[in-house]
């Protein structure tokens, strides 16, 4: 290894820095001048100085293309990891303007520096390549994310959802680190790429199987597949909503690509099979399992949901498995197809809660019968949320559906004509057709049913709106062009 | 050109959620001036073509990377079913110049199924058909749920899921046949080009056509349509059973016939007397035509009738396909414009007419109010039209179902025979429902006498003699539609289909 200087880290890292200095900037401006100012003054300014952090982040990170790969795997640039930075950021950003409004926290400055914090630790995960790093930066990020759950003070359920994820959350990371170890054990590195070359060359060891194993269920929890998810539903109701949207987001972003990362590389060559003519123990056999685990188990038990939030929450389930298949195929243009979907269906959750925000100040709910008649009441939102759940469903001409095409037509490729993934895609495909069910009872609720007797209209700040606006036009616009995003992936 | 048949629905769509106005009467002439210019597109470039070739509207490439193309052409079938699709749009608005709740959302979610539907009938780039097929089921849904009639939502839903189940099975058939043949094109022609195996097409086959199928009525998936139309408002209906319908027959034809002609081949066992998916289908369209006319014969619901008989009308849309026969196809061709027509103004009668003015649907009730002098105009307008459904000759159903009867004939004559006693009982419960509703028993005369019901308004006149008038045209002059009709099927893409015909 050649000598590397600390001028040279801080180059490489500098997008990072700058948001963490912008981390610092929000708290000490707010907690310095703002203490005496009107609420809506102060999460206005702090949160316009977050985005703009964010946003000269991603400046930087778009003019300093990089490939790179320092200290034993440590900092790996590559364009693909950059631009998936530039989406965490775009992401993060975004969540934060739906914060704008919000009125369950005094400690606005508090908030929006651990959702800035999470976007470094996500920034972070996706540029390295070193187990060291990658636990690290996962923790910072579970931290971050278990405090802004309990950040609504007034309500037992964000309380009670925090302390759920806090207590799953630490047994997994329990179990990742146990993966990691013995990985290293076997390997005798933290490199990914060094790992996966040593395991390439072994015979598969039942050590090696417990690794895999703890890695998946670790990393499992991240992505919220099943039976890992179960942290997941009461998180998703309980959190506050730019919170929920951010895990459902950003971390699931973060989580599938360096899901990908660690079994694509770093177990290389302990693969398995599960087509026709090549069964193999290995990790491609476990995801599977948890692939189908996670399609059948969300879709149906999204069904039986009364609450819009708890929904998303068993939905999202279900797109993970969708999304697990992407990492099962693990093929470039799969992992391509699984960042596309991974991204999109990012945007389209973020709206979702962005939307449910809305509906529960006006309503204080966010059950189904709560939403009745919310076309009525206020039809821009409404009309918003008709395209985050037709996307969702994976109707054309939605982001949600290219992206189904995109993911499937890819796992399909990976066996080119001998179609031995086939029996999975039947199954997500027959999945899909059975999500349209609950996402149309929401829909049903939105347009069809008649708002109670006694109601008005609901005055949503013009802000919100616009944001809202432009994240529904986003999954439009991605999914009638997808080459917009896909030349970047 | 005739893309904009497509980009008028979809702008009118636009207009419609940004007019500022609430005035319905604004509403209802924008959406008829789009219906009306949708369709004028489509005459002329029905009257600029006529040889039936395929002619190539926009080619653009859309997602090079995947080697999927933005590729709308339009043949001689295509051209076809975009005209019935302007025609039943236009008199759909028309006979739903009643509707007040809502309507700015009504005729949006309407124009919008509507832009679909041209859409579909002009894709020939397989993912673009299928991304258009998928639009028109959202408003649907949104149609029968919020303006329906009984138990709306359950239909508007059930529905909804046939559909889209069916659209998942194409959709797995799609992948399928798009990554089986390199991943490099979605072009329908060059698709049909390319050397499938016969044992791929041999379950991609009966996976795609069942799942086009759902959506033309077949057998025994076909419980959504009745269903389906009778929660529908007037306009919906029409469509469901003039258009929609037709986009399940044509998708049969254009991706599961075409891209799988060798799924049609003999399995080279028998089961249960079965020797291949082309005697399945058959038998299966022939159980629609004969149990869809028995189930009609029997119903208390007027619209319930109508229902039904859409899919004993469908199941020789899809007879005709199966008899692989020259003459079989032109006739399922003709066919789906036919019952388009026939089928949109019978719902438009039940619905508009004689359900919207007596608030009933109930055949015995009807029985009592003498429609037939309280509105002469709907009875005559039933008569001409059951007259018309059940094969009268002079009208478009006549020419449609003896070229399918002859084909099915050529084809197996049990077929034929079958069929035959489907039009029979055809006749019975057109008969019945007409007697019924229009000319009930002069028992209770003094209660009939009572009964007022507004007047026959003008759209709805002008809408049932444009009807009327396009079936009479087709049925006396066929050669009109089948000078395109013809040789587009003979065109190169069907190759696969014809070059099995010995067997």
């Amino acid at each position: 290894m050649n000598t590397f200087t600390y001028q040279d880290l801080l180059q490489l890292v500098l997008p990072e820095v700058i948001v963490v200095v912008t981390t610092l900037l929000v708290l000490a401006l707010d907690l310095m001048f703002l203490r005496g100012s009107e609420k809506p003054l102060r999460t206005s300014i702090g949160a316009i100085i977050s985005v703009l952090g964010c946003a000269a982040a991603a400046v930087w990170i778009l003019h300093t293309p990089q490939t790179t790969n320092v200290l034993d795997g440590m900092i790996v640039l590559n364009p693909l990891a950059q631009h998936i930075q530039i989406a965490l950021l775009t992401i993060s950003a975004l969540t934060i303007l739906t914060f704008i409004g919000s009125t369950f926290t005094e400690h606005i400055s508090e908030y929006l520096a651990l959702i800035l914090l999470a976007t470094v630790s996500m920034m972070f995960l996706v540029t390295t390549q070193n187990l060291l790093l990658l636990f690290l930066s996962l923790e910072l990020l579970s931290l971050s994310l278990y405090i802004l759950v309990a950040f609504n003070k007034r309500s037992a359920r964000s309380a009670e959802a925090a302390l759920k994820y806090f207590v799953f959350g630490g047994i997994s990371a329990a179990f990742l680190l146990f993966g990691f170890s013995l990985l290293y054990g076997l390997a005798n590195s933290t490199n990914l790429a060094r790992i996966g070359n040593t395991i390439h060359e072994s015979t598969l060891d039942p050590l090696l199987l417990v690794a895999i194993v703890m890695t998946i269920v670790g990393l499992g929890f991240k992505v919220a597949a099943a039976p890992f998810h179960f942290w997941a539903p009461d998180v998703y109701q309980g959190a506050p909503a730019p919170s929920a949207a951010l895990i459902a987001s950003g971390s699931k972003v973060a989580g599938f690509f360096i899901l990908f990362q660690v079994l694509a590389i770093g177990f290389s060559g302990a693969e398995g099979g599960i087509t026709r003519n090549d069964y193999g123990a290995g990790w491609v056999p476990v995801i599977a399992i948890v692939a189908v685990l996670s399609m059948i188990l969300g879709n149906l038990v999204a069904i039986l949901q009364t609450s819009v939030r708890r929904l998303l929450a068993y939905s999202a389930v279900a797109h993970a498995g969708y999304m697990l298949l992407g990492v099962l195929a693990h093929t470039d243009q799969s992992l391509s197809a699984l960042l596309y979907y991974a991204i999109t269906y990012a945007l389209t959750v973020l709206g979702a809660f962005g939307v449910i925000a809305i509906a529960e100040e006006a309503t204080g709910g966010d059950t189904l019968a709560d939403f009745a008649g919310f076309s009525r009441r206020a039809p821009i939102p409404a009309f918003c949320m008709l395209i985050f759940m037709l996307s969702l469903a994976g109707i054309p001409p939605l982001a949600g559906f290219f992206g189904k095409f995109y993911l499937f037509s890819s796992v399909l490729s990976a066996t080119l004509r001998l179609l031995g993934l086939l029996w999975l895609v039947v199954i997500a495909i027959a999945m899909s057709a059975v999500s349209l069910y609950y996402y149309l009872k929401v829909l049903k609720s939105i347009y069809v049913a008649n708002p109670p007797a006694d109601t008005s209209p609901i005055s949503v700040p013009a802000l919100r709106q616009i944001v809202l606006c432009l994240i529904a036009l986003g999954v439009v616009v991605l999914g009638c062009a997808p080459n917009l995003l896909l030349h970047w992936l | 050109m005739l893309a904009w048949t497509i980009y008028i629905s979809f702008l009118g769509v636009l207009v419609l959620m940004l007019l500022p106005s609430r005035s319905v009467r604004i509403t209802r002439i924008l959406a008829l001036l789009t219906a009306l210019a949708g369709f004028i597109v489509a005459l002329n470039a029905f009257a600029n073509q006529r040889t039936g070739e395929l002619i190539t509207i926009t080619r653009v490439p859309w997602i090079p990377s995947l080697g999927i193309e933005y590729y709308l052409a339009a043949d001689g079938i295509s051209l076809t079913l975009v005209l019935l699709t302007g025609i039943v749009a236009i008199a759909g608005v028309l006979f739903s110049w009643n509707i007040d709740y809502r309507a700015k959302e009504f005729f949006a979610f309407y124009l919008a199924l509507i832009g679909g539907v041209y859409g579909v009938f002009l894709s020939f780039d397989l993912l673009l058909l299928f991304i258009f097929y998928e639009i028109a089921i959202i408003p649907k849904y949104f149609l029968i749920a919020i303006w329906g009639s009984t138990r709306r939502e359950y239909a508007a839903m059930k529905l909804a899921l046939y559909s889209f189940i069916g659209s998942a099975m194409v959709l797995i058939g799609l992948i399928a046949v798009y990554v089986y043949a390199g991943a490099t094109t979605m072009d329908l022609s060059r698709l049909a080009q390319y050397p499938l195996p016969v044992h791929f097409q041999m379950w991609a086959f009966p996976l795609v056509f069942i799942g086009f199928g759902i959506l033309a009525g077949l057998w025994p998936f076909h419980t959504w349509a009745p269903t389906g139309h009778v929660a529908a408002p007037t306009a919906a209906s029409m469509l469901l059973a003039g258009v929609v319908m037709k986009l399940g027959a044509y998708g049969c034809l254009r991706v599961a016939m075409m891209l799988f002609p060798h799924g049609l081949d003999p399995w080279g066992f028998h089961f249960l007397g079965f020797g291949s998916w082309r005697d399945v289908f058959a038998l299966l369209a022939l159980i629609g035509i004969v149990y869809g006319a028995m189930v009609a014969l029997v119903q208390k619901d007027f619209k319930f009738v109508i229902g039904y008989s859409s899919v004993s009308h469908m199941g020789f849309v899809l007879l005709g396909l199966m008899t692989l026969q020259q003459i079989g196809l032109n006739g399922a061709v003709l066919q789906m414009f036919s019952h388009g027509i026939l089928a949109g103004l019978l719902f438009a009668v039940v619905g508009r007419m004689v359900y919207d003015r007596t608030h009933t649907r109930d055949l015995s009730e009807l029985e009592t109010m003498h429609l037939g002098k309280v509105i002469p105009f709907a009875a005559a307008t039933f008569v001409i039209a059951g007259m018309a459904s059940i094969g009268l000759p002079g009208f478009s159903g006549f020419v449609a179902e003896l070229q399918i009867l002859i084909g099915a004939w050529r084809a197996n004559p049990s077929f034929a025979i079958l069929a035959g006693l489907g039009i029979v009982i055809g006749i019975a419960y057109t008969w019945r429902a007409m007697q019924k509703a229009f000319f009930g028993s002069s028992a209770f005369t003094s209660s009939a006498a009572t009964h007022s019901v507004p007047p026959i308004t003008v759209p709805e006149r002008i809408a049932a003699i444009f009807l009327i008038g396009v079936s009479v045209f087709v049925g006396l002059y066929p050669q009109i539609l089948l000078q395109i009709i013809i040789p587009a099927l003979h065109s190169p893409m069907f190759d696969g289909l014809w070059k099995g015909r010995g067997r």
